[in-house]
C-alpha cells in the first residue's frame, strides 16, 4: 500500500468537505434553486477529487458537463415549471421514513468503508499493476476505440432511445387520442346513460 | 506512441440487432418524414418483416454455430454462442408475434400505431445486446436499451391514469435497480480488474481470493440488479401495478422479451464469471428461487384482476427459470431456455387474448367481467383455459415439459427440496389459474354486453339481483385477424412441441452445450 503525503490528504480532505456540505445543501434546501447550486458544489469537489487522482480529463469534463451543462439543464426546469418556491419538507410522505434511511445510510456506509479497508482490490493505486502511459486522454481514447468499442457505440444508440422515449412521452395529445367517444354509449337509454358518461367524463 | 488496432468486429455476430435497430431507426425517419401519419399496416408490416429478417439471420447463425462453434468478437465484448443466438431466435418470434397482437389494439385505442413498433423494436434490440455481452459494461447498456424503452411502452396509454403510474413507478424503480447493477460492476472489477466476463471467469479460477468481501458485495449486487430484471422476490414489487397498468400487448411483450434478456444475462454472468463462487452465492439464489415460486402462487391466488394474476404467476413462473441459475448446470441451462421460450409464446398468446376481452378501452380485467365466458364467446374462452392449463403445466403441452425440465435438472443436482417445494408452488399456481377457468365455464351470468342497447335494462337489472356489480362499459370486441393468427401461432406452438417435443428440446439442449 502506497502511504499518502500530507498535500494528498489535505486535497482529499477538503476536496470531500466540500462534496459532504453540498450533498447536505441538496437535500436540506428549501428553495429548489439552492439545491440545485449546490449540487454544482458537490460535483466541483468531486472534480478536485479526480484531479487528486490524477485523471485531469475527468475533472475537466466533470466541471464541463455536469457542473456546467447538467445543473443548468436542472435549474431551466425548475425555472419552467415554476416549482423554485419553498416546499415544506418537514412531513415524511411515509412516516418512519427518514429514520430508517439514517440507520440504512449508516449501514451502507459502514459497509463501504470496511471493503475500501479489508477488501482485495486489483485494480487503483492499491495494487497499480497496469502501467499507465500517464497521458489520461490518450488512455481513453485507446480504450473507447479497443476494449470499449461495442459499449461506446451501444451508448450512442442508448442515447437515441432515451431521446425517442423523452419526445414520445413530452409530446401534446392530440384531442382526437384523448376523447373517450365510445360509439356504444350512444345507444344506451337515457336514465342509465347519463350516470355513465357522467362517470366517463371525469377519467 | 503506438498506434491503436481497431479490433476485428463480426458483422454477422451482431446482424439480428443491427436489423431490428436500424430498422426502427428508419421506420422513426419514415414516420417523422412524412406528412400524414404512417398507416398502421405499414408499421405493423415494417415491424413483422424486421423480426422475420431477424429470425432469419439467428437462423443462419444457428447453422454457422453448429459447424463452427462459438466465437467472441468487438474485443470480446460480444460473442455468438449458444445463449445469444437462442435470445436472438425467442426475441424475434416475440417481434413478430406481438406486432400481430398489436396490430387491431393499438387502431382500437388510437394509438400512434409508429410510435409503439420502434420502440418495441428498440426494447427487442436492447434484448438481443444483453444476449450477446461478454462484457458487464455491454451487459448494463443492453439492460438500459431494454428498459427505457419499456418504461415508455408502459406509459403510452394516455387515457387509463394506471398506466402513467406503472410507468412512473417502473422507471423509478427500474432506474435505482440499474443504479445498484452499476455499483455491482464497479465493485466487481475493483475485485477482478476486468469488466470482461470471460477475463474475469480466468482470473477468479486462477487465484484464490483470500478477502473476498469486495467480490462478494458485487456479485450480491450484480444479483440484486437482475433479480429486479427478471421479478424475483423480494425485488417484485413492481410487477402487479406494471403488468396492470401497461396496454396488453405490451403486458405480453414486457412478460418475454425482458425475462428472456434478463435471464439469460445473469445465466451468461453468474456461468462465465462466477461459477467458481457458486458455493457463496447459491444458497442466497436458493431462497429467492424458493420465495419467488411461492410469493408469486399464493399471490396469484389472491387476485381479482386477471391482469395482476398473471403478473403474479410470471413471478412464480421466474422462480421456476431461476432454478437453472441456482443449479448452474448445462441441465439446468437447457430447462431454464426451454422455460423461456415456452413462457414467452405463452404469455404472448395469453395477453393477447386479454387484450381482446380487455374491451374497447382495455380495462375490463376484473374476473366477475369474465363470467359466463364460455357461453357469450367459445373461442374465446377456450383458447384462453387452454393457455392457462399450459401455463399451471398441464401435460400436452410445453408448460408441462418446461416443469419437468427445471425440476428434473434441480433434482439430478441434489436439491431434492427445493424441487419438491417448487412443485408445491406448481399445484397453488394451478389454483389460480383454475379459478379464471371456473369463472369463465361454470358460472351463468352474462354481464351485459351492451351491444343492442333495447335489452340493457333488463339485463342489469338481472345482474343487480345476483349482486354483480352492473358492468357496463363492456363492449365486445371482435377478434381481428392479425390477433387471431398470432393466437393461433401461440396455441400451435404450446401444443405440438407438447405432443411433439424433440426438436425444441434439442434446440434448447444444444443452446446450453454451446456456451462459450
Amino acid at each position: 500500500m502506497i502511504a499518502a503525503t500530507i498535500p494528498d490528504l489535505a486535497v482529499f480532505f477538503v476536496g470531500a468537505a466540500i462534496i459532504v456540505v453540498g450533498a447536505l445543501g441538496v437535500i436540506l434546501a428549501k428553495n429548489p434553486v439552492h439545491a440545485a447550486l449546490s449540487l454544482v458544489m458537490t460535483l466541483f469537489g468531486i472534480a478536485v477529487l479526480f484531479i487528486e487522482e490524477q485523471a485531469n480529463f475527468l475533472a475537466a469534463v466533470q466541471i464541463i458537463v455536469y457542473a456546467g451543462a447538467i445543473v443548468v439543464l436542472f435549474l431551466f426546469v425548475i425555472m419552467f415549471l415554476g416549482v423554485d418556491k419553498a416546499e415544506d419538507i418537514t412531513t415524511e410522505p411515509i412516516v418512519g421514513q427518514r429514520p430508517i434511511a439514517a440507520i440504512v445510510v449508516a449501514a451502507l456506509m459502514a459497509s463501504i468503508v470496511a471493503l475500501g479497508q479489508l477488501g482485495h482490490w486489483m485494480v487503483g493505486t492499491h495494487a497499480s499493476t497496469t502501467a499507465t502511459t500517464g497521458n489520461d486522454v490518450a488512455d481513453l481514447g485507446r480504450s473507447v476505440f479497443t476494449t470499449y468499442l461495442f459499449a461506446f457505440e451501444a451508448t450512442a444508440a442508448l442515447l437515441v432511445i432515451a431521446v425517442v422515449g423523452a419526445v414520445v412521452l413530452a409530446r401534446r395529445v392530440s384531442p382526437d387520442e384523448l376523447s373517450t367517444d365510445e360509439p356504444e354509449v350512444a345507444q344506451v337509454p337515457e336514465d342509465l346513460g347519463a350516470t355513465m358518461t357522467a362517470g366517463e367524463v371525469e377519467q | 506512441m503506438n498506434p491503436i488496432t481497431v479490433p476485428s468486429i463480426s458483422y454477422f455476430t451482431m446482424a439480428p440487432m443491427l436489423v431490428l435497430f436500424v430498422g426502427s431507426v428508419l421506420l422513426m425517419a419514415a414516420a417523422s418524414l412524412l406528412r400524414h401519419r404512417l398507416p398502421e399496416v405499414v408499421s405493423t408490416a415494417t415491424s413483422v418483416l424486421l423480426g422475420l429478417g431477424a429470425l432469419v439471420v439467428s437462423i443462419l447463425q444457428w447453422d454457422h454455430l453448429i459447424r463452427h462453434g462459438s466465437s467472441s468478437t468487438v474485443a470480446g465484448a460480444l460473442v455468438l454462442d449458444g445463449f445469444s443466438v437462442f435470445v436472438n431466435i425467442t426475441v424475434s418470434c416475440a417481434v413478430i408475434l406481438t406486432a400481430l397482437v398489436a396490430h387491431d389494439y393499438l387502431a382500437r385505442l388510437k394509438f400512434d400505431s409508429a410510435e409503439f413498433h420502434i420502440l418495441a423494436l428498440l426494447s427487442a434490440s436492447g434484448a438481443l445486446i444483453m444476449g450477446a455481452a461478454n462484457d458487464l459494461v455491454v451487459v448494463f447498456l443492453g439492460l438500459e436499451i431494454l428498459s427505457i424503452a419499456l418504461y415508455v411502452l408502459v406509459a403510452l396509454n394516455r387515457k387509463n391514469e394506471k398506466s402513467a403510474e406503472g410507468a412512473l413507478k417502473y422507471f423509478v424503480l427500474g432506474g435505482f435497480s440499474s443504479a445498484v447493477f452499476v455499483y455491482g460492476i464497479a465493485l466487481t472489477y475493483g475485485a477482478t480488474g476486468s469488466t470482461n466476463l470471460a477475463k474475469m471467469g480466468t482470473y477468479l479460477s486462477a487465484n484464490v481470493v483470500h478477502r473476498p468481501g469486495l467480490l462478494l458485495a458485487g456479485i450480491g449486487l450484480l444479483a440484486v440488479g437482475f433479480c429486479f430484471k427478471i421479478a424475483a422476490v423480494p425485488f417484485h414489487m413492481w410487477t402487479p401495478d406494471v403488468y396492470e397498468g401497461a396496454p396488453t400487448p405490451v403486458t405480453g411483450f414486457m412478460a418475454a422479451v425482458a425475462k428472456v434478456g434478463g435471464f439469460v444475462a445473469f445465466l451468461r454472468v453468474f456461468e462465465t464469471a462466477f461459477s467458481t463462487q457458486q458455493s457463496t452465492w447459491a444458497p442466497l439464489l436458493y431462497t429467492v428461487a424458493l420465495l419467488t415460486t411461492f410469493i408469486g402462487a399464493t399471490s396469484a391466488i389472491a387476485q381479482h384482476n386477471v391482469k395482476r394474476m398473471l403478473a403474479y404467476s410470471s413471478i412464480n413462473h421466474a422462480g421456476f427459470i431461476l432454478l437453472g441459475v441456482v443449479v448452474l448446470t448445462k441441465a439446468g441451462f437447457a430447462g431454464s431456455l426451454y422455460y423461456l421460450f415456452t413462457y414467452s409464446v405463452m404469455a404472448i398468446g395469453t395477453f393477447a387474448l386479454l387484450g381482446v376481452l380487455g374491451g374497447a378501452r382495455d380495462e375490463d380485467h376484473d374476473l366477475t367481467s369474465y363470467r359466463g365466458l364460455a357461453k357469450r364467446r367459445p373461442g374465446v374462452a377456450l383458447s384462453l383455459a387452454l393457455l392457462l392449463l399450459a401455463q399451471a403445466g398441464m401435460p400436452f403441452t410445453t408448460g408441462f415439459l418446461a416443469k419437468f425440465g427445471v425440476i428434473e435438472a434441480t433434482v439430478a443436482h441434489g436439491e431434492i427440496p427445493l424441487a419438491l417445494l417448487a412443485m408445491v408452488s406448481a399445484t397453488i399456481s394451478a389454483v389460480a389459474y383454475l379459478r379464471v377457468g371456473i369463472v369463465m365455464y361454470a358460472t351463468h351470468d352474462v354481464p351485459t354486453p351492451v351491444s343492442d342497447g333495447s335489452s340493457f335494462k333488463d339485463r342489469a337489472e338481472g345482474s343487480l339481483l345476483l349482486e354483480v356489480e352492473p358492468v357496463a362499459t363492456t363492449h365486445e370486441v371482435p377478434v381481428a385477424p392479425t390477433t387471431g393468427l398470432a393466437i393461433g401461432i401461440c396455441l400451435a406452438v404450446t401444443f405440438y412441441f407438447g405432443i411433439a417435443p424433440g426438436a425444441l428440446l434439442d434446440f434448447a439442449r444444444q443452446a446450453a452445450q454451446l456456451l462459450r
